[in-house]
Formats: structure tokens, C-alpha cells, sequence
């Protein structure tokens, strides 16, 4: 019934949802798909946000979906951690698989489902979100003593830890006011890092930020992405994707029109709508 | 003249224009308080003038009334702490989806705001123990309730405010790192809404110090009650509660300052 309203988009790859052709090799350090979204749909009132997406992510893989705004990349990627219920559709993040159900959706078994989703995959946000009446070390314990019931001691070290290697050691007594905006997107990477999270999930992360600002955080990512954490990235940084993403995934009108390696997708399109894409991004 | 490396020379116009306002403002200044000084003799004056003022009874009662600002205070202390607390669960209830909380809730608000607090304060008192003995209640307590339940309905819609002003990406951020939502409310949006409405919590303490006048008429023995018991027997009415007066507005005023640092303090923030 969906399937009529598509415009017509040319032959797409039928169901190629882990992004590699059948036969092909896959990157070395690419391991078992962790994360599956299948045939997801979302409506908004009647608004069909998401028209039956479906995408495999593998252990250790960074992909960057890339799309104009209102093609439902943010949608998919808040969908895949139920900050938007979806309203058809499954999601699996490490072995928890959790069917779409919107008119159940605050039942205790669903939420708790939810909740272990969101345990496996940490949420980067355009405005950062950092907690403002707490210290940057205290944003980055908070979840993890009060959720996962790590002692204190351990908090702090393993906070240490995660805000010396996104270079913010030195303020962790400081409030998330005194930060500049890429400072404070890099605690809140430590911040979701301390979680030990199987996943992050990073929703325009630099989109905010000043542009003199967006090259500090785009570091520690792509530091991320080399060390082989397994990252999902809406992006509109298309050198950034270039760089460091394993597989470019390009969305548009709610669903996903071309995958593939960043060279291929980025260079050599095979698709006439990422061409289009690509070549006013490019001209702007 | 010729002005130096980083130095400005400031055109004459500008220090004349800057002497104007000084001056404008030093006078209005002297003509406010010129102004209140003469209305404050004029009253003052007016009764003085009608020969009846006792300034020996003033003397000797002045800090008998006076002494009761201190309870008028501790009422109204622990008033706010119940209204605060009864604000948070309204407030809670008025934003919840389940209905029976949202009902429970926007009956009390109902039921309090369309009711007169001197009609809350005796039924609190005199009506609620002849229901049964278990509800006589002391008059300080008794008073404290009154207010405290009154205070809690009409700061529910404070809070409510305050809860919704916490921007919703708070409560993502903490959902995301897998917070359950009892979590989410009590580390992340209640913290940041009480912040919101502490200079309006602030502000509603200075209108209880008034209504907590109210209190007098079941026997608390504050600031309102001690005037009458003292100027009742020697008939020195007029001098009583003249110092009432006096001593409420002097708290208000004293609070009021204090409560003006504190929204500078929150304006400001770290935010």
C-alpha cells in the first residue's frame, strides 16, 4: 500500500540493507551486523516521514547517512533509540529487538525494552543537551552511577578516562556555561561514552556549532571512527564522511536511495537524486 | 591638544551631556524621598493631631507586637515549605497523562483558588474536629496547613511553568542515556525547573507575610494578634496596629530586597 506512493525512483538495489553487495568483500575490520533497523516506517499525524527503511550496521563500523533536511535521516536515527516511537517496523541493537508499537508504547515492557536499547546505544545531539546544573564530571557520572549502578570511585576514573581522550580533562570542574559549543559537544561525547555504549548515534553533532568550532569535534569523531567504534552519524559534512565513514548512506523522501563505500556514493553516485543532492550540496 | 597613543579625548559635549543626567538623577532621587518624608509626617501628623497618641504606651508595647514578627515569620517558613512541596506534586499532576492524577490535581487547584483563605483557615480550625477529634489540630499547625495548602494550589501553576520551561532536549539526553523517567524528573527537570522558580517561590513568601495576618483569628499568636490583644484592654487601638503596619511592611520591604538579589543572582546564572 506504501509501495504506491513511492515516486518512482529508478531501479534501487533490492534490499541490499547491509550496504555491500552480495559477493563483495567486506572492509577487514568490519564484524556481525549490531544494529537493524527493517521496514521502519513513521508517520507524524499524516505526515509519512519514513516510508519502509531498512539498514545493517556492523560491529566497528562508522556509517554516515547523508540526505536534505526532510528526508528522515534525524527521524530514522531518533526512531532507532525510540526517542520517536516508529510506527511500523522493527529495531535490533545488540541482540535486543523490539518491535515497533505505537499504541503500547508507554507500557512498562515496552519502556523497559526501550530502556535497554538505549543502554547499547548513546545519543549525540545537535544542541548538545549537557545537564547545566551539573560539572562537566558530573554529567559524565551521573548515568553511570545512577543507572548502571557503577560505584563512584569508578565513575570518576572511567569519566577521567573518556574526557582526557576528547582533550576536556582539565574542566572537569567546570559548568557546561563556561564551555565553548565544541567543548561541550566533546563532553557530551564523554559523556555518552562513559555508558559504554555499543553504539553512538550522532545527530548532526556539529550542526550548532560556530564554524571555527566544528573541526574539534569532527576530530574526536573521526578519532572515534579509527579506533573502531561502531557510530551511526547524520551528517551534512561531506569531507568529514569522506574521511571517515566505512559506508555512505544516502536518504531521501523517507527512504534510503544509494549505499555504499564514501568513494563510491560520494564520487560516483549511482543514483540520479544523490547526483542532484550532491551537486547543489556542492554548489552552495 | 593632541591625545596620546590609546587614549580618547572625550568631546566636551559628552562630559556635559553625562553632568545633565548625573544631576537629573541626584534630583529626582531627593525629590522621591522628600516626597514619602512628607507624606509619612503628614499621616504621622494627622494622628499625632488628634491628641489620643500615647507615646508611652508605644514605648512599652512596641516590642510585644514587634515580637511577634517572629512567629508571623516561622508560619510563613514552614507555610512556603508545604506549599512548595504540595506545588511540585500538583504541578506533576497537572502535566501527567494519567488522569486520575491531572483530575486529582486540578481538583485542588480548583477547590482551593475558588474558596477564600479565611474560609480555608476556619474550616481547617473550627470545621475539621467536630468530622472527628483525631483532626484538632494546635493553632500554629492548624494555621501552617492552611496557608501552606492554600500557597501549594496557586504556585502549582508556578511550577508547572517552571517544569515546562526546562527545555526538552533535558529530558532526551537523559532518556538516551537510559534514565528511567522517575530518574529523568528528579536529577534532570526538577532541579533546573526549581531554579526557574525561585525568584517567583521568593515573591509569593513576601504576599504570605501579609495573609499570614489571616492566622490571627484562630489564636496564632504573631505579628496581628499580639496589636489586638494589646491595644484591645487600654483602648490604644490606633497605636497597635499603626505598629502592625509598620512591621509588615518593614518585612516586606527587607524581603523584598533580598528576594531582588536572589532573581539578579538566578538572572545572571550559569546557564
Amino acid at each position: 500500500m506504501t509501495e504506491q506512493r513511492l515516486p518512482d525512483f529508478g531501479s534501487r538495489p533490492a534490499s541490499a540493507t547491509s550496504g555491500y553487495d552480495t559477493g563483495s568483500e567486506l572492509p577487514t575490520h568490519v564484524g556481525e551486523p549490531i544494529v537493524k533497523v527493517e521496514k521502519l516506517e513513521k508517520y507524524f499525524g499524516d505526515n509519512h516521514v519514513l516510508r519502509g527503511v531498512d539498514l545493517e550496521v556492523r560491529q566497528r563500523e562508522a556509517v554516515m547517512i547523508i540526505g536534505r533536511s526532510g528526508s528522515g535521516k534525524t527521524t530514522l536515527l531518533r526512531c532507532i533509540n525510540f526517542l520517536e516511537e516508529p510506527t511500523v517496523g522493527w529495531i535490533e541493537v545488540d541482540g535486543v529487538r523490539l518491535q515497533a508499537d505505537p499504541l503500547r508504547a508507554r507500557s512498562r515492557p515496552h519502556q523497559e525494552k526501550i530502556r535497554q536499547i538505549r543502554l547499547r546505544a548513546g545519543m549525540l545531539f545537535q544542541e548538545f543537551n549537557l545537564f547545566p546544573h551539573m560539572t562537566v564530571l558530573d554529567n559524565c557520572t551521573e548515568a553511570p552511577m545512577r543507572v548502571t549502578r557503577v560505584p563512584r570511585d569508578e565513575a570518576v576514573v572511567r569519566a577521567e578516562a573518556y574526557l582526557d581522550k576528547v582533550g576536556l580533562l582539565e574542566k572537569r570542574d567546570e559548568y557546561p556555561a563556561r564551555l565553548s559549543g565544541g567543548q561541550k559537544q566533546r563532553v557530551a561525547i564523554a559523556r555518552a561514552l562513559c555508558m559504554e555504549p555499543k553504539v553512538l548515534l550522532f545527530d548532526e553533532p556539529t550542526s550548532a556549532l560556530d564554524p571555527e568550532l566544528i573541526g574539534e569535534v569532527l576530530l574526536v569523531m573521526e578519532d572515534l571512527a579509527h579506533e573502531g567504534t561502531t557510530m551511526i552519524v547524520v551528517t551534512h559534512e561531506m569531507h568529514f564522511a569522506q574521511e571517515a565513514a566505512d559506508r555512505v548512506v544516502f536518504m531521501e523522501d523517507g527512504v534510503v536511495i544509494e549505499q555504499g563505500p564514501p568513494e563510491q556514493v560520494l564520487n560516483d553516485p549511482r543514483h540520479e537524486e544523490t547526483t542532484h543532492f550532491l551537486r547543489r550540496f556542492l554548489d552552495r | 591638544m593632541v591625545a596620546g597613543v590609546g587614549e580618547f579625548h572625550r568631546p566636551q559635549v559628552l562630559v556635559n551631556i553625562e553632568k545633565a543626567q548625573a544631576a537629573h538623577r541626584r534630583r529626582s532621587r531627593l525629590i522621591f524621598l522628600g516626597v514619602w518624608i512628607a507624606i509619612l509626617v503628614g499621616i504621622v501628623g494627622a494622628f499625632a493631631s488628634t491628641g489620643n497618641t500615647d507615646l508611652e504606651w508605644i514605648a512599652e508595647w512596641a516590642p510585644f507586637i514587634l515580637g511577634g514578627s517572629g512567629i508571623t515569620i516561622l508560619v510563613c517558613v514552614l507555610s512556603i515549605v508545604l506549599a512548595v512541596i504540595l506545588a511540585i506534586f500538583g504541578a506533576l499532576g497537572r502535566i501527567s497523562r494519567n488522569p486520575v492524577a491531572y483530575a486529582v490535581s486540578s481538583f485542588y487547584v480548583s477547590l482551593v483558588r475558588g474558596t477564600p483563605l479565611l474560609v480555608q483557615i476556619y474550616i481547617i480550625y473550627f470545621a475539621l474536629p467536630t468530622i472527628s477529634p483525631f483532626l484538632i489540630l494546635p493553632a500554629i499547625p492548624a494555621g501552617i496547613i492552611a496557608l501552606g495548602f492554600n500557597y501549594g494550589a496557586y504556585m502549582t501553576e508556578i511550577f508547572r511553568a517552571g517544569i515546562q520551561a526546562v527545555p526538552r532536549g533535558q529530558q532526551e539526553a537523559a532518556r538516551a542515556l537510559g534514565m528511567p523517567e522517575r530518574l529523568v524528573f528528579r536529577r534532570v527537570v526538577l532541579p533546573q525547573a526549581v531554579r526557574v522558580v525561585t525568584p517567583a517561590i521568593g515573591n509569593e513568601f513576601i504576599v504570605m507575610i501579609k495573609d499570614s495576618a489571616l492566622v490571627s483569628i484562630i489564636g496564632v499568636q504573631e505579628l496581628l494578634w499580639r496589636a489586638e490583644t494589646a491595644g484591645r484592654p487600654a483602648l490604644n487601638i490606633l497605636e497597635a496596629f499603626f505598629i502592625a503596619a509598620v512591621v509588615y511592611w518593614a518585612l516586606t520591604i527587607i524581603f523584598s530586597f533580598f528576594q531582588g538579589r536572589l532573581e539578579n543572582r538566578m538572572a545572571r546564572g550559569d546557564r
